[in-house]
């Protein structure tokens, strides 16, 4: 680990200001970014503490829900209203690391998690474009099982390690942002991006800028929800596939659907093409496999990681049967 | 490896051939065990009973110290820098910003290391301990991706840690051998264990199985592994003048002691290695890089010195189990018996090691099969060397032999347990000894009562519960009994009636302290408390390896032969004016303080007493132990029957372990508590042999591309159902104290039973371990 400075902020505004110091990163429960600073793959100059930012976890007036971006992942995976409303959200994030990580961990640092390629992780033995630009991707002819099946580029092929994510994307959440020039607020399909030729570039956020808080929309239909995660061992790995899916049946025929997936590529995967395939129509395996197929169809598998189709697309249709099932 | 010194493991094996042949056929009386331990007939003492482990409350306060916990004035920490390719030279090391860095007090590379001979290479003498016999540190040659090229000493572990990531080098790379499949092309060599050709043959197998009945011929592959033991590998170190002090983890003291001193160029005795607690060995702890980097290091800066591997360094510094491809071909008649029997296969190791992974060491003795070849091939990769990983050829081994015979089972359509029993010899199939103690088809019987064989449903896919498949497997596991040369005791008694043991053994968490400790207070017939084991230093008497599940043995044997001139000698002293006058050595035995007459317990007299009549405060004794000669006139082997129950899900393919049961045939059991952690320590790992387990070794580049316990997956609480085991407790009347090592046992035949299991729930038959899910959609 390099030499750096440590500084707790005060509030937003010296957060956002300390922030505008060159290499200066900010830190949450630091469960990803010290990691990354004990493999030297991050060296900031300076860390500024944003644990002490708001935390809080309340209704907004039009019945969705604000998290500030310091809540632990622990106190929003058990909130009373998350357990009811986004029941997926809850079972995301305990799937999503051990407890003792839980407690630690921020809901916005968690957004920020970088991604767990063995190769982007092995500064100085292994040549990544995300941490290297340009020098070349190891992976894409090595070790490649946990890797991407959607929306890589030749550059990179490194998926966002991140449970909770894909609940977030499934749930059409915000996320509000802060910085010296202001505030704004962006939909969190927006936040993270694909690789394409600047995979050294996870998110959308501009440099200096600070998650403040997640914004949940109301959504009824998130009341009918669960995610499902797969992966090598019952706990304490990353996933291979995992779904995070909401269904609304009425009358035998789905009127609403959230699909997203992780596991699959460098962004929280909204399936946006499976949910039109899938409403208006009956709760039928053939239905929801038809739907996974077409969503799948774009895949582009790499040696190590093809079974991940049949196993996304089985673990799609399961998850939204169990759904279908508990509204039958 | 030299042709000098393949010449000299061959004179070596000839002469352990014609040798072999003579115990073979000597009367049992000659033979150490000839004679049964008179402790197996004490069935009411010490052993046997559930002691809780002596330094149980040291761990759980914090105060027992391990190696990494000791602190000498004025040390400094180190941290290491790995090469990054697998062979060739490094043409410039710049050094110049890790010394410049905060706190910096050394930077040692092969430009100013103090010479050192290279580490003796395990098994080239008999206290030899270097997994490789590389010279540490010495020129510019890389042989590994991951050796280790310089380390850095500051005045604490975060500022070492920074300036090793600061030294920069620059590489002349030459094309390395890394891939297996390239390694195989070019042909393979003849593999060597413990100076004897790993090949048997009997009859002409492969005409046997051409002509039988029922034939199965399949490749089993096993990948490699690391040791993942919970306690990084340290050393703290320092000289005084000419002498070195190392607190090491080690699980072979005075072998490193030995030789250390060999690469120094100093005494055996002016290198004192101490290891009073190991947070887990399993063939690890062992004498790597680490250690002799952290002498010389000190040896250089003036400084004590501790060096911990991070849990990147033990991937990068201390070998693992090696991968193989085995082949295993059965013929049988319709009746379930074996003709022939092919376990033959490849396995990589290095130009600097001499353990090719053994894996048809447990099909020696395992069936009667009239026709048997058996072979192990190698073929040499630039990598780090591999090494012993608990039971080093019978865990993987066992995997690909009870596999083949679950096969067997389904193509005869008979139970898998019946056809074992079927073909359970009377003698062992190849050396034609005797057995010392084989039970176990009384293990499959308790066994598959306990765990409810007959619930199996013998066709695959047959049981489904909601999403998940639920099936049943078995299979056998077996570990030898093992007697290394070198054991040796020291016993004092006090005239207060207490005593303490000496020998130079470890303690890595298997209980073996408090287990011994009650083997020497029945044997003395003290009270638990009045007896010291002392452990765990290299300069007690013997040379013990804590490997090879000989440990047990080892003490055993060395403390029987120092009781026996400890009991001469108070015979000697006791007098004429003793109850005990006249007796000899095999007349008495310990009991209640004191030394009685076996059938005539009244005439007894207390060791205070015959010590303080001849006033003396305290006797002491020392002894050897009689060459291991009971292995060469019995076939002498524990064996376990292994149940397992997994659920597989129907959708995923994801394997979980929902029952698992052991039944064990290992001798006496000496505390069934501690026994009982190791049986089930043994088993968690055979699941993580079976289903996760893996090193990501980068054939491109030989970079182990997961050298961290979070990508490197052992099982997890969650992955571990509650483990059932049983044992016979049936003494072998031909070894210390009745009992067999118990060490490695449990991972044998564990991951067979599991992938029977698999089979038996799914149809699907998965021969490349682990059994990830993706092999099971």
């Amino acid at each position: 680990m390099s030499p750096f400075r440590y500084a707790r902020a005060a509030d937003v505004s010296d957060a956002v200001r300390q922030a505008q110091a060159a290499g200066s990163r900010f830190l949450g429960g630091g469960t990803n970014l010290v990691d990354l600073m004990r493999e030297t793959v991050e060296r900031p100059t300076a860390l500024v503490d944003v644990t002490g930012m708001p935390a809080d976890i309340g209704e907004s007036a039009d019945g969705g829900l604000v998290i500030g971006a310091a809540a632990r992942n622990t106190a929003v995976a058990e909130h009373p209203l998350i357990r009811t409303r986004y029941p997926m959200l809850s079972r995301a994030i305990v799937a999503g690391a051990s407890a003792q990580i839980r407690n630690m961990a921020t809901v916005g640092g968690n957004l920020l998690q970088r991604t767990r390629c063995a190769y982007f992780y092995d500064n100085g033995g292994s040549r990544c474009n995300k941490r290297q630009p340009g020098e070349g991707c190891d992976a894409i002819d090595g070790f490649n099982r946990y890797h991407a099946i959607l929306g890589a580029s030749p550059s990179c092929v490194a998926v966002h390690p991140s449970d909770m994510c894909v609940a977030l994307a499934a749930l059409d959440a915000a996320v509000n942002v802060e910085s010296v020039h202001g505030a704004r607020s962006l939909p969190f399909a927006e936040l993270h991006r694909l690789p394409g030729d600047l995979p050294q570039i996870d998110t959308c956020l501009e440099p200096g800028e600070l998650i403040t808080a997640l914004v949940l929309p109301p959504l009824p239909i998130a009341r009918h929800s669960t995610y499902r995660k797969v992966r090598d061992r019952s706990s304490y790995a990353f996933a291979l596939i995992s779904v995070a899916a909401a269904l609304d049946v009425q009358d035998g025929i789905i009127t609403d659907v959230r699909l997203a997936l992780g596991g699959v590529a460098h962004k929280p995967w909204r399936a946006h093409e499976a949910e039109a395939l899938i409403r208006g129509k009956p709760p039928e395996p053939a239905v929801f496999l038809a739907a996974a197929d077409a969503e799948l169809s774009a895949a582009q598998p790499l040696p190590g990681n093809r079974f991940k189709i049949e196993l996304a697309r089985r673990t799609i249709a399961a998850v939204l049967s169990e759904l279908a099932g508990e509204q039958a | 490896m030299s042709i000098a010194k393949d010449a000299k493991q061959a004179a070596q094996g000839a002469m352990q051939g014609m040798m072999a042949k003579a115990v073979a056929l000597a009367p049992d009386s000659w033979v150490p065990g000839g004679k049964p331990d008179p402790l197996i007939q004490h069935r009411h003492g010490h052993v046997g009973q559930p002691v809780s482990r002596i330094d149980g409350p040291l761990k759980v306060t914090g105060n027992a110290r391990f190696a990494a916990e000791f602190s000498f004035e004025g040390m400094v920490y180190g941290a290491l820098s790995y090469a990054t390719i697998a062979r060739g030279r490094v043409t410039a090391l710049d050094t110049a910003e890790a010394e410049a860095a905060p706190g910096v007090v050394a930077v040692m590379t092969h430009l100013n290391a103090p010479r050192l001979n290279p580490p003796p290479v395990f098994m080239s003498a008999a206290k030899a301990a270097g997994g490789d016999d590389l010279p540490v540190m010495q020129d510019d040659r890389v042989h590994w991706n991951g050796q280790p090229i310089a380390v850095v000493l500051a005045e604490t572990q975060e500022q070492a840690d920074h300036a090793a990531s600061l030294v920069r080098a620059t590489y002349a790379q030459e094309p390395p051998i890394t891939s297996f499949a390239q390694a195989m092309a070019q042909g393979t060599a003849p593999g060597l264990f413990m100076g004897q050709p790993l090949h048997n043959a009997s009859g002409d197998a492969e005409a046997a199985l051409a002509a039988a009945e029922v034939r199965i011929d399949r490749t089993y592959r096993t990948p490699r592994h690391n040791h993942n033991a919970i306690e990084l590998h340290a050393a703290t170190v320092a000289w005084d003048g000419d002498t070195l002090r190392i607190h090491d983890a080690s699980q072979l003291v005075a072998h490193t002691a030995w030789s250390i001193a060999r690469m120094f160029g100093i005494e055996e005795n002016q290198v004192v290695v101490t290891s009073p607690f190991v947070g887990g060995g399993f063939g690890g702890k062992c004498l790597w890089q680490h250690q002799i980097i952290a002498a010389a290091a000190a040896k250089l800066a003036g400084r004590p010195v501790r060096l911990v591997l991070s849990r990147e360094g033990v991937y990068r510094l201390v070998g693992g189990r090696s991968l193989t491809e085995q082949r295993v071909a059965l013929g049988a008649n319709r009746e379930g018996q074996l003709a022939a029997l092919i376990h033959t296969g490849t396995t990589a190791k290095t130009r600097h090691n001499v353990l090719p992974e053994p894996f048809i060491m447990p099909t020696r003795s395992a069936y009667a099969a009239e026709n048997l070849l058996l072979d192990v091939q190698t073929v040499e990769l630039d990598m780090l060397a591999n090494t012993f990983m608990r039971a080093p050829g019978e865990s993987v081994g066992t995997f690909a032999l009870e596999s083949a015979m679950d096969e067997l089972a389904e193509a005869l359509g008979m139970d898998p347990i019946e056809l074992r029993l079927r073909n359970e010899p009377e003698k062992d199939p190849l050396s034609g000894l005797p057995f010392s103690s084989r039970h176990l088809s009384e293990s499959w019987r308790a066994g598959a009562e306990r765990f409810g064989w007959h619930l199996r449903s013998p066709r695959p896919a047959a049981h489904r519960d909601g999403e998940w498949l639920v099936g049943m497997g078995c299979a056998t596991g077996t570990y030898p009994y093992y007697r290394m040369p070198g054991g040796a005791a020291r016993i004092t008694l006090t005239d207060e009636g207490r005593a303490a043991v000496d020998i130079a053994a470890h303690e890595m968490g298997m209980g073996t302290a408090t287990a011994q400790t009650q083997v020497a207070a029945e044997r003395l017939g003290l009270p638990l408390d009045a007896v010291a084991f002392n452990y765990g230093d290299s300069t007690l008497p013997g040379v013990v390896l804590a490997g090879g599940s000989q440990q047990t043995a080892s003490i055993g044997a060395s403390v029987i032969a120092a009781h026996r001139a400890l009991v001469r000698e108070l015979l000697r002293i006791a007098g004429n004016d003793s109850p005990l006058a006249g007796l000899g050595p095999d007349e008495v035995a310990g009991r209640d303080g004191g030394l009685c007459k076996h059938d005539a317990p009244d005439r007894q007299e207390s060791y205070a007493s015959i010590l303080r009549r001849a006033g003396q405060k305290s006797l002491t004794v020392e002894a050897r132990p009689p060459d291991p000669l009971e292995t060469m006139h019995w076939s002498m082997h524990s064996h376990a029957a292994m149940f397992c129950e997994v659920r597989v899900n129907a959708v995923t393919g994801e394997p979980r372990i929902s029952r698992f049961l052991g039944s064990f045939d290992c001798g006496r059991i000496l505390n069934p508590k501690t026994a009982a952690s190791q049986f089930r320590g043994g088993i968690i790992m055979g699941m993580g042999l079976a289903l996760m387990e893996e090193t990501q070794f980068d054939e491109r580049s030989g970079r182990v591309m997961n050298p961290s316990l979070s990508e490197y997956h052992v099982p997890v609480h969650m992955d571990v159902p509650e483990i059932d085991v049983i044992w016979n407790d049936i003494a072998d009347p031909h070894t210390p104290m009745g009992a067999r090592g118990i060490g490695e046992i449990g991972i044998t035949g564990t991951a067979a039973a599991i992938a029977n299991a698999v089979y038996n729930a799914t149809g699907k038959r998965v021969r490349d371990l682990p059994i990830t899910l993706d092999k099971l959609l």
